[in-house]
Formats: C-alpha cells, structure tokens, sequence
C-alpha cells in the first residue's frame, strides 16, 4: 500500500492562494453567529502540489482500466472508451453549463439530449426516452415505478407482485423490492431460458409485471420472447427490459419489437462511456406510447427549431435525480453513436458476438462450457473439472489471471450455476489479444492439474495478495484516523 | 453435519430447546456452514414482544445476510450479548451459542416442528 | 470511427475457424419475426474530423456559465477546477477502469476512495462515510428510508426551505413506502420551528434539516437535534462541502446522517450531472449505510490494503431484501473530489468559502443600497434571496451583458456567489438591478 495522503500531511506545506475578494474585511463572528461557526482547524490533509500529484499518479498506477488491456466482465461490456467522447465532454461549451442557465443559452445541449433520445428510440424500438436516471440501476427502478404508477392509475390496486428470473442480476430483485413488490423468481429450464410452463403457472392477475434481460445472463437468447410478452400481457403484466446486455444485439434486434414495454439501457456499457472506477454512468429508460406520460420531468421537446423543457405532465412520477441526469455521460454516448453511425453499431454488436463465440469454441475441452451452443455477447464456462480433479474454484483461477495481466471475467454469476465464470471479450478486441487470453487460460487449466498449489494461492506477482475479507467485514475499518499516542 | 437429538427444528434452520415455558432459539450447523464466516450479528431485542414468524436477529456473513426466524410468540426475555463482539462464536459452537430465548404466549406453535431426524432429512432434500 | 480492430480477413477467418460462413450466422438463436428486417434508420458514420466539427458546433451553439460571470446557485456552483486536478483525473487507469470488484489489481481506487471516505468524514465530523452515491438529492432519499429502516417508523419531517427538486425526488422514492415525507410550509424563509416541533412528537423517524437552506440562509440549529432525538428520530442535515469549511459542521451539530451534492468540489457544472452524492453517518448506522463502502485490511503476507467490505448489505447479495437498489457510485466524481480537498487544503477551502461569502455580504449591502433588500432577513453564506418583481427583466439585461443571473423565485431572485466571482462582476449585476 502506498501511504495515504494524511501521513503524508506536512503543516504549512499546501501552498495553494486563493486571493481575497476585495470587497472588505467581513467579521463571521457578526454576518453569521459565533454559534454557527466551525470550531478548530479543518483536519484536511496538508500537502503540497507536487506530492498531491505524485500521490495520485502513484495511486493510478495501482489501477487497471481498459486502457490498460482486456476486460472480460460478463455483463460489463467493457468496451474501448473514445477520447473524442472525452474531448467532446470536455468542451466548455458543454462542461461549462449550469442546469439552470436560460434555455436561449443551452440550446446545443438540449439538442444533444433530443437526438440522442431519438436515436435510443431508434435502436430499442421503443417511443421515449428520458435521459434522467444516473445508473443502470437507477433506470430500473424508474421503469418499475413506472410499472406502478400504469397499475396504480388504472385502480389495479392487486398487483403486488414482480416475477424475476432465477438468473436475474441481484438489482432486478433489489429494485422490485425497493418499489414495494413481492419478489418471486421464475425457474430456468435446462436449456438455460425461462422456463414457460414454470412462467405461465406464476402470471396471474396478483403479477406487475416480469424482468427481463435478453440474451440473458447465461448470454443465451430468450428465443420464446414473443410468447412470454403474449403470456404477460394477456394477464395484465407489463414487460421490463433489463439493457445491461444490449450490446449482442443492437442493429440486430430491438426490445421494442419483441413486446417489451420499458427499457433501460447502460450508456457505460453499450454505448462506450468509461466505467470510471465504477461510476459515473447512465442509465436512459424507455417506454412505449401508453407510458410515456410516467416518464420523470422535465422532458425535452422541440417547437420549431427552438428546444424546450416541458414539466406538464400531470402522471409523471416525479424526478429520480436532480436535474436532468448524467449529461456528462450523455454528451460521450452521443458522441460514440455518431462516430459509429447505424452500421457502425450493428458491426459492433456483430463482431461482440463473434469474439464471444470464438473465444467459446478455443475453451472447449479445457473448461467445463453448460449451455454449448451458440451464444451471444457472453458465455459461461465453469471449474468444473478443476474442482473435481484438484478442488481448483472459479475464484482461484480469476486470481490466477491476475498474474497473467488480466482483470479476470465475472465470477460467481448468475447464482444459478456453480462456479460460474461469465466471459464477455466485446468488438473492440482483436483476434491477438483474444488468442493470448485463451492461451493464459488454457496455462492455467494445465497449471491446475500441474500444480495446483500455485493456482490456489494466486495471485503471486500483484501489489498485494489475497485479502482478508472476513476481517475487513468483521472489523470494518472504513477511515483513517490520527493515531493517538496513549 | 451436528444434529443434536434432544432439540427442535424449523424449516429455516433454527433449532429450539424447550425449558419449562422458555424457547431457546439459536441456528444448526447446518445453516452456519452455508453462511460461511460470520462477520456481524444484529441481536435481538431484549423485552420485544414478537409473533411466530417474526425476523428476530439479522446474520451476516462475507457473502450474504440472513434472518433469524423465532417459530413461537412471546417476549424475549434474554439475548447472547457475547455473539456482539464475537460474531464468529456461531461458526464454531452453533448449538452451545444461543441467539435468543423467549418467554412462550403459547406453546402449542411447537408442535410444527421437526424433530432431529425430521430436519436430517429435510437438509438432505434441500442438497 | 470503428473501434473494431479486426480486418473483414480476420474475421473471416475467425468465421471459418468456429465453422460459420458471414456474420449473420451468429445470429440464428434469434426468430426471424424477432430480426430486424431493415437497417437501423440512422445516419451513418462520421470521421473523427467531422465530429470535431459537428460537437464544436453544438457546444458553439450554448453560453457557458463557466465563462462567463454566473451568478446561479441552487444547488449547482461555478467553482473554480484547478488545472492538477483535471489532468489526474486523465489518467486512464482510474476512468476506463471498472468497479473494483479484484482488490488486487484495484488499490489504486480503493485506496483513492477510502482517502475520499476519510475526508468526508472529516468535514462532516460524522464516523463513516460511503463511497458515494448519485447526487444529493436521491442520497437524501436513501437517508430518509435508511431513516425509517432504524427507527421502524415512516413519517420525516421536510421543511419547504430544502431544494424544491430535492422535495420531488423525495416524493418519487416515497413509493417504496418506507417512508412518507410530510412538508411544512416555511414563508420566512427559514424553519418554522414550531410547526416541526408540533410534527415531531413521537411519530417521526426522521427531521431533515438544509443548511444553509435552498434560500441560502442558516436555519436554526441549536435545539433541532434535541427535539428530534427525544422523538425517537434522527437528524439529516443536508449540506454544502464547501460552507463546512467555515460553518460548525453536521456531526457537532449532533446529526445522526449528513448528506448534499459533492459537485463544488472539483466536479464541472455539466448541465447539472454526473454529480456527486456523498453521505456520512454516525458509527451505530454504519452497517445500515446504502451503498459501497471501502475498508481497510491485510493480505495472507500481512500487507496493508483495501477491499470493497460490507458487501452483504448491497443489491447483488441481498437481491429481494435489500433496501436500496443502489450498484454503483460516482467513483470517478469522488476521486475528484478527494483530488480537489488535497490540493485546496485546509486553508484553501477555508479562503475559498470565505471568499464565497465576503462576496456575498458585498453584493447584499450593495443591493440594499440599491433598494433590493434580502426577501428574507436572515444570516446566509453564499447564497441570498432579493425581493424584486422583475427578475426576468434583469436577468435580460444581464444576459446582453454577458452575464448570468440569478434563478427567479418567488417574489425575487437567488444569488449565488462562488470564488470565481470579483468585485466588478458584483458592481455590474448592481447596475443591472437599477436598470443601467
């Protein structure tokens, strides 16, 4: 570990001025209270330009972004970030803008928000959008407000619950759950899909609604789709699509033309906007016509050629952010779709699914593959035969790739498959760098027989090894403190 | 996996000993395996009143939270304030570290619930 | 732009290799009624010369507040961004970087948000600090259910002097029926105490205090903290970072959680997002805080180092019984904040905030001068509320100067003042007010 900026703290080193306003000496103890004032120094690290940045770079060093190499996180879409989204994000004209600034002085930025709306619509099939909620998570828990709000209106006051399938992302549940919905999950059948009959005995008029992702999270496509909106809808339950996988598919087919009813989609994964060390994203949510007077305010409209926000709407479920949403974000996202046009996307969603299908077929034989068949974006392999031979889990083998110079792909997910290791190589990796990580996972498979000692105590040759997670969480220490000499 | 004898089981892994109109209640070996380490237990609350059915303590563990469950209805009139500070304690003596032990409304709730070789077989089913 | 690396010969013969004849092969899990069956209808690619052209003109088309003097608050501020900061947060590995979920190849984050959690904490004078959340204004919403959670009861008691938008974001999370939000009307422009202390009684899980207010000013603090906990609730203090500079913070107040938008610390205006959400609680609610947190432990060799800890809280493991859906944070918009802190440092915050409000009592007397006395005498820092019906008209003039002014309100216009601002910035809004 490299220090923390507070033992690096030095008095009087922080040389940064900041110039007095001029405007007369103030006395705090008149124009605010003593009673109200803080009392004794701010305890904020004191250091100096020079070992501020070289404490940051130092930390950034000890990190591993796309930029860095290939990041194969099922479900995570780790895709090249462009650095003209950046430099468009960036630009003052953009960065610069103060959500309450007049319209006659946003207008650019208002029509970013219009066009992009437009064309999510576009490759959703969908016919609104609002760019409002600041996550994927956040997205759904707008479109299952949405849900409720449909049902609530409609005095179908009974509808107290949101069927989930069994290898839905843990946010499914938790935002039903949030909303105030009884969760109750819907079996997978061996094919890896929903299971129908398992659906059809669940719908009923008590049922919201159901979650999908599609392809799902074992990266299989839910090919009975038209059947389960037909089920759905004929009980009286709306069709949540869950955008977290778009990226299979995008050109090729659309949530909208499949039945689904909402959708929110992932501009930090689908459309390219860096992950950030785990935020900031975006998550748009879309409706068709008979919700789109739910949909959150203010929503963007054009008069001519004069961009507004309209806040008259009456059903709206209110706000889920202040603001508008993530238009840093939006501003990348947009920037991505231009760059790459409607072909561009649909190559892009075609060579992801490519690249999952090749890696596929090179692991074969060497790791235990559930569902192989064609897949889409992912595919999930398992240590199957590591654990039965020399009891090598899926978590050692992630470790293990760690010394390969890899991030390791999501593990341990979806729970319906034991030890799960989901893959997800997206369009912009090329066939080199996906033939040194077949390589490196065939070493480790080999190693795992071998030796396999060495692939259970991995990693070897990171900053730090395996940590203890049972004491971190035993006996959380979640700040530095000033040691005290007793 | 420990299954004593002489106590009672429920169907969320809890196990019951009876003393006079004194449920104790505390969680199998079963369950504390399937948690895996420990990390936090929130204990219940000493004098609340609770109904068969009632999540009475809250377990936690690195890789997921659980309920406590008490099959009876009455008061809780001890808790094992030890398992605050030494949350591990239900890893390594399920059975001698007790949760809760609450003062009985009506006993007769005990009925519904499964003896040692009951719950055996109800662990087998459940793989 | 295509960011597709392979060649059409490469990915023929990637075809070949897994027995596939073109593309479209991959795609035969899906039915044909379910296959689009026409091209996307957008326009097609562009170089990136083009795009250059075609953002620079969208960016063209808009008055940036950053550039030009702004005098709008309410919730968002024009701070000044040191040029440091901005080229750290360049560096690649901490924003193409993911969540990291791999401790090992991850200190480098972790470490940058425990140092984030710490700060905030020391701001706040509250134990723990999450690793951020959306924005102000849903972390307020999760304090409230989090609130409500603890206490196992639902009313909270929101004055009308907290952010309208805030109120509406409260209103929408409300559906999850944890809580339920009841406003009191506050026409001075500060809390109507006893109209919350009648509320309070024994029924509330929770009083949420903004201090300063949505009007700028400072709300009555001194006996709130009592009046709330003999209830059996807790206190939420919505702040701003940068008043805790100055102001007596959250902790010392006696709050149990302290939340606000973290963007004046180093974060741009962005037309109001990505933003930064941060929450601080007392040591007894750490296990009930929404979110991820970093904690601090050793590895098999007893070196020091970070981990994502209290996981079993969060969405992914909890799944139906988990009382924020909550998966993200705004990492990169922490690791700014946390940048901005170090290289401000304690002195540097503490100018900054008095800049911001020796600027602000100038323009108030000013303006008084000038007959537009505050709509509300009260005690403000940076912000202030001035009577006047003709808001839009000034804010006209104020444009044709290249200014920004303040946001219209009720009976008058909000003022915000940040370090950017100069003496002359002030004397030109002045006479704007008196129509020169």
């Amino acid at each position: 570990m490299s220090r923390l900026i507070f033992e690096k703290s030095r008095p009087a080193s922080n040389k940064m001025n900041i110039p007095p306003a001029e405007v007369g000496q103030v006395d705090m103890t008149e124009t605010i209270g003593e009673e109200y004032l803080r009392q004794g120094e701010l305890p904020l690290p004191d250091v100096n330009e020079v070992e501020t940045v070289r404490h940051f770079t130092a930390l950034s060093k000890r990190a591993y972004g796309v930029d860095d190499g290939l990041y194969p996180l099922g479900s995570c879409t780790m895709k090249y970030n462009p650095k003209i989204d950046e430099w468009a994000a960036r630009l003052p004209g953009l960065a610069g803008l103060h959500p309450y600034q007049p319209l006659e002085t946003v207008q650019g930025a208002l029509q970013i928000m219009y066009e992009t709306s437009q064309w999510l619509c576009e490759i959703t099939g969908m016919d609104e959008f609002s760019l409002q909620p600041a996550a994927g998570a956040h997205g759904e828990l707008t479109g299952v407000m949405m849900i409720k709000a449909y049902h609530t209106q409609r005095g179908d006051t009974g509808r107290t619950t949101m069927l989930v399938p069994d290898s839905a992302h843990g946010t499914n549940p938790a935002t039903a759950h949030v909303v105030g919905y009884k969760v109750e999950e819907v079996k997978s059948d061996a094919r890896g899909l929903v299971d129908l009959e398992d659906l059809k005995s669940k719908l009923g008029p008590h049922v919201a609604g159901l979650m999908l992702t599609n392809p799902n999270t074992l990266g299989l496509f839910e090919e009975d789709i038209l059947e389960m909106s037909q089920l759905v809808h004929n009980s009286g339950g709306l069709l949540y699509y869950d955008g977290a996988n778009l990226n299979a598919i995008v050109g090729v087919a659309r949530p909208g033309d499949m039945g689904f009813d909402v959708v929110h989609v992932n501009l930090h994964k689908t459309f390219g906007t860096p992950h950030g060390g785990g935020g900031p994203g975006s998550g748009p949510v879309g409706v068709k016509k008979h919700l789109a007077q739910y949909l959150p305010v203010p929503r963007v409209a054009k008069h001519a050629d004069q961009y507004v926000f309209n806040y008259d709407y009456p059903q709206s479920i209110g706000k889920v952010k202040e603001f508008y949403g993530n238009f840093g974000v939006v501003v990348k996202a947009y920037t991505y779709m231009r760059a790459l046009g409607g072909a561009g996307l649909k190559e892009a969603s075609q060579h992801a699914v490519l690249n999952a299908n090749y890696v596929k077929t090179n692991l074969q034989g060497t790791y235990h593959i559930p569902f192989d068949r064609l897949c889409k974006h992912e595919f999930i392999v398992t240590a199957k035969e590591q654990m039965d031979s020399s009891k090598v889990s899926t978590l050692d083998i992630a470790k293990s790739l760690l010394d390969y110079g890899y991030h390791p792909p999501t593990i341990y997910f979806p729970l319906i498959v034991r030890e799960a290791m989901m893959i997800e190589p997206p369009e912009s990796e090329s066939r080199e760098r996906l033939d040194d990580f077949i390589a490196a996972m065939q070493d480790i498979a080999d190693q795992a027989v071998k030796n396999p000692d060495l692939v259970k105590n991995a990693p070897h040759y990171t900053v730090v090894r395996r940590l203890d997670e049972v004491k971190a969480a035993r006996n959380p220490v979640v700040r530095w403190e000033e040691a005290i000499d007793v | 996996m420990k299954v004593p004898q002489e106590l009672k089981y429920t169907n969320e892994h809890e196990w019951i000993k009876v003393e006079g109109n004194r449920a104790i209640l505390g969680i199998t070996d079963y369950a504390q395996h399937n948690l895996g380490d420990i990390v936090f237990v929130e204990i219940p609350e000493l004098d609340a009143q609770v109904s068969s059915g009632d999540e009475v303590a809250v377990i936690e563990s690195v890789k997921t939270v659980s309920s406590v469950y008490t099959p009876v209805s009455g008061t809780i009139v001890e808790i094992n304030e030890a398992l605050e500070e030494n949350p591990e304690l239900l890893n390594q003596e399920p059975y001698e570290q007790f949760i809760g032990i609450i003062e009985m409304d009506d006993p007769s709730s005990l009925d519904n619930l499964m003896t040692a070789e009951e719950y055996e077989q109800f662990c087998q089913e459940q793989g | 732009m295509r960011f597709t690396p392979n060649s059409d010969t490469v990915v023929q013969a990637m075809l070949d290799s897994i027995g596939l004849q073109n593309l479209e092969q991959l795609f035969d899990d899906i039915p044909a009624q379910v296959q689009m069956q026409r091209p996307l209808d957008l326009p097609g690619e562009m170089s990136e010369m083009e795009l250059h052209s075609l953002l620079t003109g969208l960016a063209g088309k808009n008055k940036p507040a950053a550039e030009h003097p702004c005098f709008l608050g309410a919730g968002a501020y024009d701070s000044y961004i040191p040029a440091a900061l901005d080229q750290l947060l360049l560096r690649s590995e901490f924003y193409t970087s993911y969540t990291p979920y791999q401790p090992e190849i991850s200190q480098g984050i972790l470490q940058g948000i425990f140092e984030y959690q710490t700060m905030i904490c020391q701001l706040t004078e509250l134990d723990v600090s999450n690793a951020s959340l959306y924005d102000g204004a849903s972390a307020l919403a999760e304090a409230c259910t989090l609130a409500a959670v603890h206490t196992r009861k639902k009313m909270v008691i929101v004055p009308e002097t907290v952010h309208p938008e805030y109120r509406q974001v409260l209103e929408t999370y409300a559906m999850s029926g944890y809580y339920e939000p009841v406003f009191v009307p506050c026409p001075h422009g500060i809390m109507d105490l006893e109209q919350v202390a009648d509320l309070v009684k024994d029924q509330a899980a929770a009083l949420v205090v903004q201090h300063p207010n949505f009007f700028g000013h400072l709300e009555p603090m001194g006996s709130v903290a009592d009046l709330i906990h003999q209830a059996g609730g807790l206190l939420i203090m919505v702040v701003d970072p940068v008043s805790l500079a100055v102001l007596k913070p959250p902790g010392a107040w006696g709050a149990d959680i302290a939340v606000g938008e973290g963007q004046p610390l180093g974060n741009t205006l962005s037309f109001g997002g990505p933003y930064l959400g941060f929450m601080a609680v007392t040591r007894q609610l750490m296990r009930k805080i929404p979110g991820r947190i970093v904690g601090q432990t050793t590895d098999v060799e007893g070196r020091p180092g970070f981990v994502l800890t209290l996981q079993a809280r969060e969405q992914h493991i909890r799944r139906d019984k988990a009382s924020s859906n909550i998966c993200s944070n705004q990492a990169l918009n922490a690791m700014a904040a946390a940048i901005y802190l170090t290289l401000l440092g304690p002195r540097g915050l503490k100018d900054t905030a008095l800049r911001c409000h020796e600027l602000a009592v100038y323009a108030q007397r000013q303006l008084e001068e000038a007959g537009f006395p505050l709509l509300y005498k009260q005690p403000f820092f940076r912000e202030f509320v001035v009577e006047t019906p003709d808001a839009a008209a000034i804010n006209s003039r104020l444009l044709e100067q290249g200014i920004i002014g303040g946001l219209a309100v009720d009976q008058g216009m909000l003022l915000a003042f940040t370090e950017k601002r100069t003496r002359q910035d002030i004397d030109r809004l002045v006479a704007a007010f008196k129509g020169e």
